[in-house]
This record gives structure tokens, sequence and C-alpha cells, in this order.
């Protein structure tokens, strides 16, 4: 499969693009050559530069973006209600998901409800947290709490399903409480599921704070994305969009390493549950 | 467990949450508070007259071409990316970045290159329910059992015959797990477009009545958009089923 597994004895040459340090290059020549491509596609006119402006003017002004204060501003008002959205449908969804996971009879009588409640799209919402709250941090923090609750919600309910019996019999007989109970064993089998969760409800609850900014208006990215293209400034805003796409990488590699550090005693680091 | 007892743990619930919340707003006279009745009786005339000719259908027809245009132009870029491993590697971290960009930042850009027209939503559409399907394409044709594949090249299976048998057939789950994603980002998207300088649409027509404070109407909106997002994924999971069917199989072996 790839050069690290085959025996080093082996003289058989390999390919020149399964060489160790050839992905991450190749990654980067791809990176290279789909900004080249932006880059002539504009340059020569194939799109009108004044809707696709040079990936290079868009960069510059990524650059200029990063030492501006408004802009790290901006990133601050999204990011913040990212995280007090994350934060509350996280404690909502663990403190719930325990409660109708630890019973039998809960589990079944509100299977219905989670299940036609799940799959209404959250910005549905959008009109009513206007109507309500306007437009303030509020507002996106309803959009982005009940989109990711929902993720949450249905990993720790996996989770507290996939208890072992065994486990959870043994742990009766040695007179352990219920308190016990769940610290010693749900706790553990439920948090790789309850980490997933996290990581899925993470990526949900970004595109919904900045949705919210974006329609609603609160502040933050989405509105300046707004502003900017109603103003006509082209470059700023693609330079912005960009820059939603980078913190979506970031937060993507730092749920992917808060799973590994969280889950390193876990014997078989599990699969992710499709969701 | 007896049909009785089955039919009260499925309809136990939410029967009980509808009556609370008609006899909560008995007495209300709270002008944002709907209440279940007067909702079910404007339901009927707000969203099946005009409206569902010039709103409703437009919408979801919008949302079926994205959704089936994504669909398979994710699975066959995905096969291709997948089976080829040089253009895995050139594309990953690109497609990597497209992805994290949260889809509704692309409604201002493409509203801005196609204009404000039925192609830019579902244009947005395509833009954001692409990705899951693609990228779960690739891990599934990645992920296609060496020793499947050595067969498959013995008994001199190749072509569309092993694109059929072997390819697809061993990517449908991740295949699967990727359009149940598009299905609920495509909804998403469908809404926002119309709430983003449009004329017609589900999402257009919430927001005129929030606007205008026809709160009722509005409530029932929400309702509908709910029950759409309840009927889509009612529809992936009938055609889950049968699609995986074998697999399910397979799993309950394994156990």
């Amino acid at each position: 499969m790839t050069a690290a597994q085959s025996p080093p004895a082996t003289r058989r040459s390999i390919p020149w693009n399964q060489h160790p340090i050839a992905s991450p290059m190749l990654g980067i020549a791809g990176i290279l050559l789909f900004l080249a491509v932006w880059e002539l596609a504009s340059r020569t006119g194939i799109v009108n530069p004044r809707f696709l402006p040079p990936a290079s003017e868009v960069l510059l002004q990524l650059g200029r973006n990063f030492v501006s204060a408004d802009f790290w501003t901006a990133v601050g008002q999204t990011m913040t209600s990212w995280a007090i959205g994350l934060a509350i449908a996280a404690a909502a969804a663990t403190v719930i998901g325990f409660i109708i996971g630890g019973s039998d009879f809960l589990r079944r009588a509100t299977h219905t409800t989670i299940e036609f409640l799940r799959p209404i799209p959250s910005v549905a919402l959008i009109p009513l947290a206007v109507l309500l709250f306007g437009v303030s941090i509020e507002s996106s923090l309803l959009l982005i709490v009940y989109a990711s609750f929902w993720q949450i919600l249905i990993q720790v309910l996996y989770g507290t399903a996939d208890v072992d019996n065994v486990a959870m019999d043994t742990a009766r007989s040695y007179g352990l409480g219920w308190w016990a109970r769940v610290r010693h064993v749900v706790w553990p089998t439920t948090l790789p599921y309850l980490i997933t969760g996290l990581r899925l409800g993470a990526a949900v609850a970004l595109v919904l704070a900045i949705t919210a900014e974006l329609v609603i208006g609160t502040e933050g990215l989405g509105k300046q994305i707004e502003l900017n293209r109603s103003g006509g400034s082209v470059v700023p805003m693609y330079a912005l969009v960009i820059a939603t796409g980078l913190i979506g990488v970031v937060i993507n590699i730092g749920m992917r390493f808060v799973e590994r550090r969280a889950l390193r005693w876990h014997s078989s680091v599990r699969g992710d549950v499709a969701v | 467990m007896s049909l009785a007892k089955r039919l009260a743990y499925f309809v136990g619930l939410p029967i009980l949450l509808l009556v609370l919340w008609w006899a909560l707003t008995i007495g209300n006279t709270n002008f944002f508070v709907p209440k279940p009745l007067q909702l079910f009786e404007i339901f009927g005339d707000v969203w099946f007259g005009d409206r569902l000719v010039t709103d409703v259908l437009p919408s979801i027809g919008r949302l079926l071409a994205g959704v089936a245009i994504s669909i398979v132009l994710g699975i066959v870029l995905g096969i291709v990316i997948g089976s080829v491993r040089l253009l895995r590697q050139l594309t990953e971290p690109s497609l990597e970045f497209l992805r994290a960009i949260p889809p509704p930042v692309l409604i201002p850009v493409l509203a801005l290159i196609i204009g404000i027209n039925d192609q830019m939503k579902v244009a947005v559409i395509i833009f954001g329910c692409i990705w899951p399907v693609l990228l779960n394409t690739i891990e599934g044709v990645r992920a296609v059992d060496p020793v499947l594949n050595d067969t498959c090249s013995v008994y001199g299976i190749s072509g569309g015959a092993r694109m059929r048998y072997l390819v697809l057939r061993s990517a449908s789950p991740q295949i699967m797990t990727g359009i149940r994603q598009s299905l609920s980002i495509g909804l998403i998207l469908m809404v926002i477009s119309e709430m983003f300088g449009s004329s017609s649409g589900l999402g257009y027509a919430i927001v005129q009545f929030q606007r205008t404070f026809s709160v009722p109407e509005m409530w029932t909106g929400i309702i509908l958009l709910g029950l759409l997002g309840v009927a889509l994924s009612l529809v992936f999971q009938f055609t889950e089923k049968r699609v995986l069917r074998w697999y399910h199989g397979l799993r309950e072996v394994d156990r």
C-alpha cells in the first residue's frame, strides 16, 4: 500500500508519488494549481474580473485583513457566538441524553418526537429569532443551539445505548450506586460518541453562526461579507469568504486534535458512527 | 411488545405535548404565541392556495434539482478521484478547504457571478451539497476490499461490470451517508437562498410573513419546513433500507 509498509529490504523502486513526502507536496501543488487556474480565469477574462477578481488580489487583501483590527473584531464576534452556542448545546444535549438514555421507557417514548424535531432545518427559525431577539447575539445563539443540539444528542443516545450489559450488571452486583454507574460505566462508553457529536456540532455551529450574521445581520464575519457585497467591494468579500473557509479548517483540525487527546486512553479509538 | 403498547409509545409523547401546548395557550392573548387549533385552521388556506404553485412547488423543485445534480456529480467525480492516486493527492487539501467553507457564504458570491435567479439558487444548493457526497465517495472507492479487487481482476471483470458490481457496491454505504448529509444541507440552503433577495419561494414567503407581523402564518411556514424535513428524511430512510439491504443484512450476521 504505502511506502512505509513495504519491507525496507526490497530493492524494487517505489513509484515516485508513493514517497512519504509526496502526498503533502502534491497537496500543496494542487492548491497552487487551483489558485493559478483562478488567477488565469480572471486575468484572461473568461470570468468577468469584476465578479471574480484574480486570486493574487484576494490573497493580498486577506493578508491585509490579518493585520487589521476590524477583521479580528469580526472574527471574535463570530467565534464568540460559535463558542457560547456550542457550549450550551453540548451541555444540554449531554444532560438530556444521559437522562433519556438511562431509561428504556424514556428512550422509547421520546423516539418519535426526537425523530420529528431533528430534521427541522434550523434556518426555519430565522423569522422567529428576528421577532424574539432582533439583531442581537441571542438570535445567532437560538439557531446555533438548535442546530448543534440534535447532532450531539443523537450521538449521546447512541453512546448510552452501546453500554455493555455485562459491565453494567457487574457494576450493579458490586453495589455501585446510580451516580457511580454513570461515572464509571456509562460515561466512558459514551465519551467517544459525545466527542464525535461535538465535532459534527462544531462544524454545524459555524455554518449557523455565519448564516445568522449573513441573513439576520448580527455582528460578525457574515455581516461584513454581506456589507461588502451590497457595497460592491468584491475583493474584500472574497477575502472574507476565504477567511471563513480557513476558520472552518482550523475548527476541523482542532476538533480532531481534541478527539485524539480526550480518547488517548481508549483502546481502540472507534471509527466514526455514520451520521 | 403488543401492538397497542407500541402505538402508545409511538404517539404518546407527541399527543401529550400537543395537548399541553393547547392547554397552556387556551387563554393566552400574547400575539407571538401561536395556538395549535388556529394554526391547524389556517395552514391549508395559507399553503394550499396560490402559494402551492408560486412558492412551495418551485422551492421543492429547485431543492430536488440541486440535490440530484450534486449526487450525480459527486459520485462521478468521486469515483474518478478515488481511483486515481495522483489525483487524490493533488486535490485532497483543496477539497478539505472547499468543504470547510460554510456553504451560506457562497450565496453572496454566486449572487454576484450568476445574478439572483433560479440558476443561482440551484448552484448554491449544488455547491453546498456536493462535498459530503464527493468526499464520502472518494473514501468509499479508496476503501474497496483489496481481496475483492484482486478477485475481480482474476476473473477478468473490468470496465462497467467492475464499476457496477465492485466499486459502486462497496462504496454505497459511504455514498448513502454522504447523501443523507447533503439532504439536510440542501434544505437549509434552499431556505436561505430564498431569504436572500428573492421574490418567491418558501423562504421568501416566511420572511415576508415575519416582516408584516403575520405571526400565525409565519408559524405555519416553520411547521411546513419541518414537515418537509421530516418527509425528506423518511424518503431517504426508505431508499437507504432498499439500496443497502445487503449491507444491513451483512452487519446483522457479523454481530
